[in-house]
């Protein structure tokens, strides 16, 4: 077996021994030890699973089971933005439809597509519980430490094509925040 | 007949009221405290629950106090308490609300529970993508920790006991209880068969009791004011307040704190500002997209759990989804279709299978096709689903595209072999 190239910073390492201790079993710390990975990484690549594997004694294939269960683990890379347009039920019945299809034009992608400059990738999602403050979207941003998943609730035509042009300057001027 | 009192929602002026400090400044922890200072006894606390009639907020409305007796009186293993905050259920928005603004509530009523049915490690397991109550709830369990109200002996009455929150990570199957069991445990969500019910094979096969965070912020109050007190706030065999919550065409869309048994109409008329519009409201869903839905005429049912079933729907998760005239229903339920197709776990065929099957019928006669059995075949999907599945996700893919036939057929009897939609275009 080849040696996994990635490792966790000393930080993510001492996060991940707290992680640990809160199950009786290793492997019950999955979800949140990929959760720190993804954070780490950028991204739930082969390698990490097999470093997180090895953490976890788990072995890698099972990790991968895992991974491709749930929809928020990246098993390839996305835009530093993935930007997450609800349109189940309340969010349908208030715009979010015309909201993602305005999206797909601006940014000139399809569903789960992402842009050529690599920041943003659009996805529709199901319902983000913020059905009273409908549509809503959720921007991941993978270079925010402190609130890589930020909720924008309440949004129109108009505000979610600010919203792509305020992530873009954001990006631009660096910086998170 | 609400009397103006709040419980979860009373000091939410307060912007401090999600810190120890803000929610002590209203009497938090006094419960706690109470249960210790008094020695209150497991078997009391469950007695207080029982008498409170508290329905489980999580959908299914199960008594919380009855669940709690079904743990073995006499086990060597440890007991776990699991709270289910992966609040997805499309139209769904109260448990955030908690979370987010009075996180030590749940902490305080997890603490008590925990005592009540003997277990010493709660996991609460908080949807992936809900990083505001992630962060409110994990501090909040820190401030309780550093003043001895979490952890070993505390506050000197001999009690242990942790709390930790799970993160989920986007798949809303992992709600129902046997799949949130199965991803605590580090595996993919699929639902485990019942029986073995939790209670008895639960996490890491132990005993273990599941319930809503709205379920067990409630508890804390009850034991500050007696379980008749609650039961006193709310409807026949459906105890204390609730929060509701409305949310589609309606002006002002939000959550308020009222009695269990309440109408439609009072919710939406008197706290959600009636229709956005000069549309007449068509229908609502009670609670939830699992729910059939109801006429915007039947609104003045009393909404508790048994007066839903009686109507044909179910109370769900008590947060109402109202539309407007002009609404297509084969449009409407083509969404939900679409949801439970996506969230299928996949074990059982009829689950897998059929809900693909629903959803790409539905979205045909959306768009105006003849389908191959007319709209029976519709309701024969539906029949075979139904039953025939591991857990209830099954059911609630089923039942509310039955609903919809039930309500809304002729509006679908007219898609048929129209070449369009007679509704919407
Ligand atoms: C597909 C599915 C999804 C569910 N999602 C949730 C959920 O997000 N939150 C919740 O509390 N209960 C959910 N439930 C209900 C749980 O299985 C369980 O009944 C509930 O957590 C018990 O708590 P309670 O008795 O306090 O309501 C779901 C059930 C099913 C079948
Ligand atoms: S009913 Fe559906 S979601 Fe539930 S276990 Fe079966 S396939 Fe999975
Ligand atoms: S339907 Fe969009 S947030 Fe609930």
């Amino acid at each position: 077996m080849s040696v996994p190239s990635l490792a966790f910073s000393a930080t993510a390492m001492q996060r991940f021994e707290t992680i640990v201790a809160r199950y009786p079993h290793r492997q019950a710390a999955l979800l949140p030890v990929l959760h720190l990975a993804q954070a780490e990484f950028g991204w739930i690549s082969p390698e990490a699973m097999e470093y997180v594997g090895g953490l976890l004694d788990v072995p890698p294939v099972k990790v991968q089971h895992v991974a491709s269960f749930y929809t928020m683990y990246n098993l390839k890379p996305v835009g530093r933005f993935h930007v997450q347009v609800c349109t189940n039920t309340s969010c349908w019945l208030t715009g979010g439809v015309e909201i993602l299809e305005h999206l797909k034009a601006k940014l000139g992608v399809g569903n789960k597509g992402t842009t050529a400059d690599g920041l943003f990738t659009l996805e529709e999602v199901e319902c983000l519980a913020s059905c009273g403050t409908a549509p809503a979207i959720q921007v991941n941003d993978l270079k925010d430490s402190e609130w890589p998943i930020r909720y924008h609730e309440g949004q129109t035509v108009a505000s979610a094509d600010a919203l792509i042009d305020a992530l873009r300057k954001r990006a631009t001027e660096g910086g998170a925040a | 007949m609400s009397t103006g009192l709040k419980i979860l929602t009373a000091h939410l002026e307060d912007p401090e009221l999600h810190t120890l400090a803000g929610y002590e400044r209203h009497g938090g922890y006094g419960a706690l405290r109470k249960t210790l200072r008094e020695g209150l006894t497991p078997e009391k606390v469950q007695e207080e629950v029982k008498a409170a009639n508290l329905r489980g907020r999580g959908g299914a409305g199960f008594p919380a106090g009855i669940k709690w007796g079904f743990l073995p009186k006499n086990t060597d293993k440890p007991i776990y308490l699991c709270i289910n905050a992966d609040e997805g259920e499309p139209g769904t928005f109260k448990d955030r609300l908690i979370m987010e603004r009075n996180p030590h509530a749940l902490i305080e009523g997890c603490l008590i529970a925990c005592h009540a049915i003997k277990a010493k490690v709660c996991y609460i397991y908080i949807r992936g993508e809900l990083l505001k109550c992630i962060k409110h709830v994990e501090r909040a369990i820190e401030e309780a920790r550093a003043k001895g109200l979490i952890g070993k002996n505390i506050l000197g009455s001999g009690l242990d006991c942790e709390i930790h929150v799970h993160p989920g990570a986007g798949a809303y199957i992992c709600g129902e209880e046997m799949s949130l069991i199965e991803s605590l445990e580090g595996k993919p969500g699929q639902p485990r068969n019942k029986p073995p019910f939790p209670a008895s094979v639960g996490l890491f096969n132990c005993p273990t009791i599941v319930n809503n965070v709205e379920t067990i912020a409630y508890v804390p109050w009850i034991i500050q004011n007696s379980g008749q007190a609650f039961a006193d706030l709310g409807s026949e065999k459906n105890g204390g307040l609730k929060i509701w919550g409305v949310s589609g065409h309606v002006k002002r869309p939000g959550l308020w704190e009222l009695p269990m048994g309440i109408t439609a109409r009072q919710l939406i008329e008197d706290y959600a500002g009636g229709m956005r519009g000069p549309k007449k409201m068509k229908g609502y869903i009670p609670g939830g997209s699992s729910c059939p839905p109801l006429l915007g005429t039947e609104i003045d049912i009393p909404l508790d759990f048994e007066n839903m079933k009686k109507a044909g729907t179910m109370l769900g998760t008590g947060c109402l989804t109202v539309f407007e005239e002009g609404v297509c229903t084969v449009r409407f339920a083509q969404r939900i279709a679409h949801f439970y197709e996506h969230e299928s776990c996949g074990q059982c065929t009829p689950c897998r299978e059929g809900t693909g099957w629903l959803y790409r019928n539905i979205k045909k006669l959306e768009h105006g096709e003849q389908l191959d059995g007319g709209l029976d075949l519709l309701e024969s999907i539906c029949n075979r689903i139904m039953g025939n599945t591991i857990c209830a996700l099954g059911d609630a893919a089923a039942m509310p595209i039955q609903g919809f036939l039930r309500r809304f057929g002729d509006e679908w009897a007219a898609h048929l072999g129209a070449g369009r939609c007679p509704i919407q275009g």
